[in-house]
């Protein structure tokens, strides 16, 4: 029994060392270790991995978040606004019939390998895309090239857009003429997109003996852009290291850098993807910042002095219905009676983050082309009531599915949105049957073949051009909304194509007023944004495109 | 001992076909395709029949399957529609995460479980005894998820004394030679890079080994109160053997049996309970990746993970029989 005893002291002793080493070296990480890396460490949390270090290959935000630091663009958006500004161009024009596109570049800048940048390696860009063959060409790795400037030299997929990409002329050493076909709501904003950002001609070398290839049940991205070594742009960060493992992308300053040098040194995006996780690690000063801030955290985090700034809106949260499904919205009084039944104050009051709009159109009202103009739909109950006795829908049903387990910048809190919607069509008399499915693929599938009577989506712009909006869902026939209204289609496209920029806004003022109308759906709100820093960074503008700069983030 | 290593081999090749066929059907006939996931929220619908034609995926389920067979045969798990690199080298970055986490978790749950099982069946009825009898049902009743946000919002957030998330601490530029990085660590001598890692897997080992660790209290407390009774334990110790001699030969090596059994099935089963654990600690593990997946639904990844999970637990079973025939002798003769 003595042994015993002095056994089970021994490891109780052991297990206290153990703590108390535990505890000491801790404390000695939160002094020494990360605080004092921190002063040239910046660490910010993302909410999922990029996807690829070539953001050509990419079309999503943590893609373009990471590689916005290492890849610059002809075009930029200016710093904590919408407003396009010269980027790897210092000026640019265009023909008036849109089609010649000339961009006066910017002088001394260097590519991270060492290599000149100047217009024959802005064509070498446009020409890599144009002439990408095989898996290159599916949409789900040339998303943006296909969206900004159609198909290829050569389509291989019947199918493909016809290619808007005429060509690419290195007139002189600085200065690049890109030529279209036809004129495009798209341009010159596509010119600023990170899937459109220009690498080095040596590192284009290299992208090209690569392929990617389709094979099972997947694509297989190529090497170079799932590690650092050959990418290379001419951005305030060079990508130095993406540890999959420990999901961080390492990026450190270049000190060739033509513009106002990164003011950190390292800079690491980390992938934590829960809302709770991120806000934790900034609480355990783990990390410097983070985004995808939950609505509920904001005034959390305040109050403990981390500094929440939110973006200004640039996103639309409207309320989809598919007539095809229900034919009841075919009526033009049904689709009014279900716009006026829904209170959209309410709904921006109780669950969107402070700065949050109710919508009158499917844009925010910081996109060139919002109108003032448009018929409204103001929360009426009674009105709503009325409006359905004249089309006979008094005992009106309708399939309203929502998404679970998902937040959107636009759409903080989906399934407590649902419920206050569902509780006001229901006062206004209409039956309303809930269907809960999963985000993806479930419930983007179901919305985007239109099997839902009604449903809630939403869209972030890429760049601030009113054809990003209302061009994505009313250019022409849509399964998600199932009509087909002439009128509506061609206030659309007519504004997409004017090349005049205030003669377009115009149309696309005309275009929203059009559209409000024939009210196909109910635009529901604005979010903004909010994203989070830690108490001792001087944080960056923050941006209403999500493309904030961190060469000018420091530490206090 | 050969003979039963080559047996438990060859079973392992039916089990995993008729898995494979169930898992694809099921898969198979589950709404929604990879095609989205691929290409996201902004799909077009005609993009998705040109991705889906582009991956075959317009094609016959049969014919899909037999795809899918002839690649496993081939040892292709086929490519993560998430991530768009191959299943196996998702994997093998991920693997070593989960493993040296599972590792971990075990090592406590059986270094704290058996002494304490051992103890307070020694004092049954002490306070001992009652404490850990109680403290395990606890062990089994609290959701492993649950504690482990407990033990973060409290040791990491709140006391600040272990890292929030993670395997190793931003900007610790750790050399990678195993991908185990508390080893890895000591094999190149960054003793700091190994600490780091024992940093950041202590809170995640724990909340994962509180169920293997409830069990194992249970079952070596149980076992040895059973064999404390035997006669055999008896005539030992009235034949005047020492005692430490009685409880190492006697006692111990026979209250084991089951418990070793057990820790052979939690050892399978942790690799799942790393799903929710590594969520939490965000620890790039194989458990992470599986919850994104399944949210994503890349179906190679899920696929490939639940044929490997089939594999680990008959090879761990395969294990259990080999300490099992080291311990008992009468194994081997049978």
């Amino acid at each position: 029994m003595r042994i015993l005893k002095s056994r089970a002291a021994r490891v109780i002793t052991a297990a206290v060392a153990v703590g108390l080493v535990a505890t000491g070296c801790s404390s000695e990480r939160g002094e020494g270790g990360d605080k004092a890396g921190a002063k040239d460490t910046f660490v910010f949390a993302g909410a999922g991995d990029p996807g690829s270090l070539d953001p050509a290959l990419a079309s999503d935000g943590e893609t373009f978040r990471v590689t916005r630091q290492a890849f610059e663009a002809l075009l930029e958006h200016e710093p904590g606004g919408s407003e396009l500004v010269g980027g790897l161009a210092e000026k640019w024009s265009s023909d008036p019939a849109g089609k010649v596109w000339t961009f006066n570049l910017r002088q001394g800048v260097k590519f991270h390998d060492g290599e000149a940048f100047n217009a024959a390696a802005v064509c070498a860009n446009y020409n890599h895309w144009f002439n990408w063959k095989g898996t290159y060409q599916s949409s789900a790795v040339s998303y943006y090239w296909q969206t900004i400037m159609g198909g290829f030299a050569k389509n291989e997929d019947p199918e493909a857009p016809k290619a808007n990409f005429k060509s690419c002329t290195a007139k002189d050493e600085n200065t690049a003429v890109i030529e279209v076909n036809e004129p495009s709501a798209n341009l010159p904003g596509g010119f600023s997109l990170q899937a459109l950002a220009i690498h080095s001609p040596k590192a284009l070398k290299e992208y090209e003996k690569q392929d990617a290839t389709a094979k099972g049940d997947a694509i297989t991205y190529p090497k170079y852009s799932q590690e650092a070594g050959t990418v290379a742009g001419t951005g305030p960060y060079k990508i130095t290291k993406w540890n999959k493992g420990n999901k961080e992308v390492s990026l450190e300053a270049f000190d060739g850098y033509w513009g106002e040098k990164a003011k950190v040194k390292n800079l690491v995006f980390r992938t934590i993807d829960t809302e709770d996780g991120r806000r934790q690690a900034l609480q355990a000063g783990d990390i410097d910042g983070y985004d995808l801030v939950a609505p509920a955290d904001v005034k959390t985090l305040e109050g403990e002095g981390y500094q929440v700034p939110t973006r200004d809106v640039f996103n639309i949260f409207y309320v989809g219905m598919s007539q095809e499904v229900n034919p009841a919205l075919k009526k033009p009084e049904v689709r009014q009676a279900i716009t006026h039944a829904i209170d959209r104050e309410n709904l921006v009051k109780t669950q969107l983050p402070e700065g949050g709009k109710a919508a009158t159109q499917f844009m925010p009202d910081t996109v060139a082309g919002f109108s003032d103009k448009v018929q409204t739909y103001p929360f009426d109950t009674n009105k709503a009531k009325e409006l359905l006795k004249a089309a006979g829908e008094e005992k009106l049903t309708v399939e309203f599915c929502y998404p679970t387990e998902v937040t959107r910048p636009y759409m903080p809190a989906p399934q407590d949105m649902f419920e206050l919607m569902k509780a006001d069509l229901e006062k206004a008399g209409i039956t309303v049957k809930p269907k809960a499915m999963k985000w993806a693929p479930d419930y983007l599938d179901a919305t985007e073949a239109g099997s839902c009577a009604l449903h809630m989506l939403g869209w972030t712009g890429d760049f601030n051009d009113g054809f990003n909006f209302i061009g994505t869902w009313f250019a022409g026939y849509d399964k998600q909304w199932g009509f087909k209204d002439q009128k509506v289609f061609d206030a659309v496209n007519a504004a997409s194509k004017v090349t005049d920029p205030a003669g377009r806004v115009d149309a696309y003022k005309a275009a929203n007023e059009a559209i409000m109308a024939y009210a196909p759906g109910v635009p529901i709100s604005s979010s903004p944004p909010a994203i989070a820093f830690g108490k001792n960074v001087n944080p960056p503008k923050v941006s209403p495109l999500t493309q904030e700069n961190f060469a000018e983030v420091s530490f206090k | 001992m050969l003979r039963l290593v080559v047996r438990r081999l060859l079973q392992l090749i039916p089990t995993l076909l008729g898995l494979s066929v169930l898992l694809f059907l099921w898969l198979n006939r589950l709404p929604g395709g990879p095609a989205s996931a691929i290409l996201g929220e902004r799909a077009t619908e005609a993009e998705v029949a040109r991705i889906n034609r582009v991956l075959g995926l317009d094609q016959p389920v049969y014919v899909q399957y037999w795809r899918f067979l002839k690649r496993i045969v081939e040892l292709d798990l086929g490519t993560s529609t998430q991530t768009g690199q191959p299943v196996w080298d998702e994997f093998a970055l991920r693997f070593p995460a989960t493993v040296e986490l599972s590792i971990a978790a075990i090592l406590i749950a059986v270094l704290v479980g058996i002494p304490l099982g051992y103890l307070a069946a020694k004092r049954r009825g002490g306070w001992l005894d009652v404490a850990s009898v109680s403290g395990s049902l606890l062990g089994i009743c609290i959701p492993v998820f649950f504690l482990a946000l407990l033990l973060k919002g409290i040791f990491a957030v709140q006391l600040q004394w272990f890292p929030s998330y993670g395997r190793l601490s931003t900007g610790l530029n750790a050399t990678d030679v195993t991908g185990f990085a508390v080893l890895d660590g000591l094999l190149t001598g960054e003793f700091d890079a190994s600490w780091d890692a024992i940093m950041h897997l202590i809170l995640p080992a724990v909340a994962l080994a509180s169920i293997p660790l409830a069990v194992i209290v249970r079952m070596t407390r149980a076992s040895v109160l059973e064999v404390l009774g035997e006669d055999y334990v008896r005539t030992a110790e009235s034949k005047g053997l020492e005692k430490r001699v009685v409880r190492g030969r006697h006692v111990l090596r026979n209250a084991m049996l089951p418990v070793i059994t057990a820790v052979g099935l939690l050892t399978g089963s942790l690799l799942s309970g790393a799903v929710l654990t590594e969520s939490v600690f965000s620890f790039g593990g194989i458990g992470s990746f599986i919850r994104t997946s399944i949210d994503a639904r890349d179906y190679p990844v899920l696929v490939g993970f639940i044929l490997f999970i089939a594999m680990v637990y008959v090879l761990i079973n395969l294990l259990v029989d080999l300490a099992y025939s080291i311990i008992d002798p009468r194994v081997r003769v049978h």
